[in-house]
């Protein structure tokens, strides 16, 4: 596990949600029972992130916790758990670089040393205020690998060129598209797919279909009716227990 | 190949409109409340028969998951979870369906609770996947204003879906940490018993079931339990998304059917293996959990879940990282060690030491800078990781290296002789593992 320490000089004394964000945590305390507001933590601290540059003082901290009633090491301990939730300032646009197995057999390595040699080393802020990066794990866009993750967008497909290409439009404040860098549509092959092209798909035809299949029937033929898919199933039914052992369930 | 009439992710690129209206036309939402009328027992029995296996990795038959709630509602409400906290490296499917198809997920989210007698559902999406959780929350949006979903809406159960999102650690992918993750918690995964049928989302009877699982309920419930099960060998029947990650020429997700082979898949929608056949190494076939396979064993396995089981490996998540010869092997697998290490929750001792300690050995075997002695020490602790742990993230840790060891010792070996050969006088032997 990571190590993960609060920065406590640089977020000064005192925070404050800006006003527009108020809707948003409205928005997000809705969604849980009143007496579970407690699951509102980590959109909270995801919006107080926001609010603060992109980083999370301890200051932020608390006012989450108060807003939700929480003791505040129960937020601190959520807030250091999460590595989205940065504990030290960062620039406008924080580069967050996969370097899990996926992208580093597509190259992340590379493109760690150019953001080495464009930001400087992981974490640091540059000094215009607008650059940081720092190398993550899986981002969850493999087959667009290596890619990096600036504040809210993926940029997949890269090359070193390109993310230089990318980080100096960032730091000149221009204009930079997210998505593949390369010829191709989100995960889709390179240069087109040979799938998905009948416009049958797409035109209303699978609407058509009138009555579902295997309604079940009126009782006299319905044993009939029940065993016959049964009889179909490859199914393993035997187990009872859920495996207890499924990471990913 | 499958054929694109039997396709059940018809928008998978996002070539076309995600929108309600587009997903309606490609057959989202359609018969829905005859579904709903029919009640649990024929939802479940109907899943059973099309011998659906979760998607998420496991692999366990999703209509028999579902009867393992309680029959009847009494004091406690029942919760459907939906897992999007797809972290897993190599695996980028669940996000495909999200951004792009995401009313085939709510629609399945509605049927699943109607399975299991639930009212409420929450979608618990990763931190990371911003743009997927707005484009749900769109959909949501649009699903309630059409009366789709909601209270006294048009299709006859009340229920609710709350899109939740993580902050960033894969643990919350285990489906215990993932509902203490949704209370508002650090992510350590709960002892089981109980199981979360009986005590899961706030101590309620909950059901923790992979995105993918959900979305493909509505369509095999439309086109019914056998065409679904026609597809794939017994036991491992369906479609299945796979994710084709590394040294492709065009790597891509694609829906195929399952149990196709490995050369097929690859050589019909990925271009085939960058420089040829031959030089394939090895493939990790189920995401970065499962050990690897040799490209001997794998050439023309079926991509199903026994044929993988039977070569000592996984069908996993279907995210199929592919490594041709130039790749250093031992460095792959090091960089899933740090991985490990990285997300390990803290909770168990194997897991939190033997983590960061099978990655420094690793790391040292990199380079070489180690003896022969202690590729079986690393082999031994990482069969004192596995199965020693509340959750699987220790197995997980420890199956990659032991994948490696299985079929790739001689590589291991010669690169310690490579760093002992020119200086056979220094005791390497002495560099102790931390």
């Amino acid at each position: 596990m990571a190590l993960r320490r609060f920065d406590l000089e640089a977020g000064g004394d005192s925070f404050a949600f800006k006003s527009e964000t108020e809707e948003k945590i409205a928005f997000w305390r809705g969604k849980y029972p009143a007496d579970k507001q407690r699951s509102a933590v980590i959109p909270l601290l995801w919006l107080a992130q926001k609010d603060n540059n992109g980083w999370l003082s301890e200051p932020a901290m608390r006012e989450v916790a108060n807003r939700l009633e929480m003791p505040y090491i129960r937020v601190y301990e959520v807030a250091t758990f999460y590595t989205m939730f940065r504990l030290q300032p960062v620039g406008k646009f924080h580069v967050q670089l996969c370097g899990t197995t996926p992208c580093q057999l597509r190259g992340a390595e590379s493109l760690r040393d150019v953001c080495t040699k464009e930001i400087g080393k992981a974490m640091y802020v540059t000094d215009d205020q607008r650059l940081s990066w720092e190398e993550v794990e899986c981002l969850g866009a493999c087959v667009n690998a290596p890619m990096v993750q600036i504040n809210d967008d993926f940029f997949e497909d890269l090359t070193p060129e390109s993310l230089s290409a990318i980080l100096a439009r960032l730091r000149h404040g221009a204009e930079v598209t997210p998505g593949p860098q390369i010829d191709r549509v989100n995960s889709a092959p390179e240069g087109g797919t040979s799938v998905l092209t009948d416009a049958s798909l797409f035109d209303g035809s699978r609407t058509r279909v009138p009555v579902l299949p295997n309604l079940p029937r009126p009782p006299e033929p319905a044993p009939e009716a029940a065993v016959q898919p049964q009889a179909a199933s490859p199914t393993i039914t035997k187990r009872e227990e859920p495996a207890s052992k499924d990471i990913k369930s | 190949m499958l054929q694109d009439k039997d396709r059940i992710f018809t928008n998978l690129y996002g070539l076309h409109s995600p929108d309600l209206e587009a997903a309606k036309k490609r057959g989202a939402w359609h018969l829905t409340k005859e579904m709903l009328d029919l009640g649990p027992d024929w939802l479940c029995d109907q899943i059973k028969a099309s011998g659906l296996r979760g998607r998420g990795g496991a692999g366990f038959p999703t209509g028999l998951k579902w009867t393992f709630m309680p029959r009847e509602v009494r004091d406690r409400p029942h919760y459907l979870v939906v897992n999007a906290d797809e972290s897993e490296p190599g695996t980028c499917k669940d996000r495909e369906i999200m951004r792009h198809d995401p009313h085939l997920l709510i629609e399945g989210c509605m049927v699943a609770s109607r399975a299991m007698r639930a009212h409420k559902c929450y979608v618990y999406i990763r931190g990371e996947y911003i743009a997927e959780r707005h484009a749900l929350e769109k959909a949501v949006k649009e699903a309630y204003e059409a009366r789709l979903i909601g209270a006294n809406n048009l299709n006859g159960w009340d229920f609710d879906l709350y899109v939740h999102h993580g902050a960033g650690a894969y643990i919350c992918g285990e489906e215990t940490a993932l509902l203490e993750s949704l209370e508002g918690k650090k992510g350590q995964p709960r002892l089981k018993p109980p199981f979360p049928a009986n005590a899961g989302l706030y101590g309620c009877p909950t059901t923790v079931n992979n995105v993918e699982s959900i979305a493909v309920v509505p369509t095999i419930l439309r086109r019914g339990a056998q065409w679904f099960a026609g597809f794939g060998r017994p036991n491992n029947s369906g479609t299945k998304l796979f994710c084709i990650s590394g040294h492709v020429n065009k790597p891509c997700n694609v829906e195929e059917e399952m149990s196709i082979t490995f050369r097929e898949l690859i050589d019909t929608h990925c271009g085939g293996i960058r420089g040829g056949w031959e030089n394939l190494k090895a493939v990790i076939p189920g995401g970065s959990s499962v050990p690897m396979v040799p490209a001997g064993q794998i050439m023309d396995a079926h991509m199903d879940f026994d044929t993988l089981r039977d070569l000592k490996s996984g069908l996993g998540t279907a995210a199929i990282i592919v490594m041709d010869k130039q790749t250093d092997l031992i460095k792959a697998i090091a960089r899933l060690a740090y991985f490990y290490k990285h997300e390990s929750c803290g909770q168990c001792t194997p897991c939190r030491e033997g983590t960061g300690w099978m990655w420094r050995v690793m790391e040292r075997m990199v380079r070489g800078e180690a003896t022969h002695d202690e590729i079986d020490t690393l082999l031994d602790v990482t069969r004192q990781v596995e199965g020693h742990t509340i959750c699987a993230l220790g197995d997980a840790a420890a199956w990659p290296i032991q994948g490696l060891i299985r079929h790739f010792r001689h590589e291991i070996e010669e690169r310690i002789n490579r760093y002992r050969q020119p200086r056979a006088f220094v005791q390497g032997a002495v560099i102790a593992a931390e």
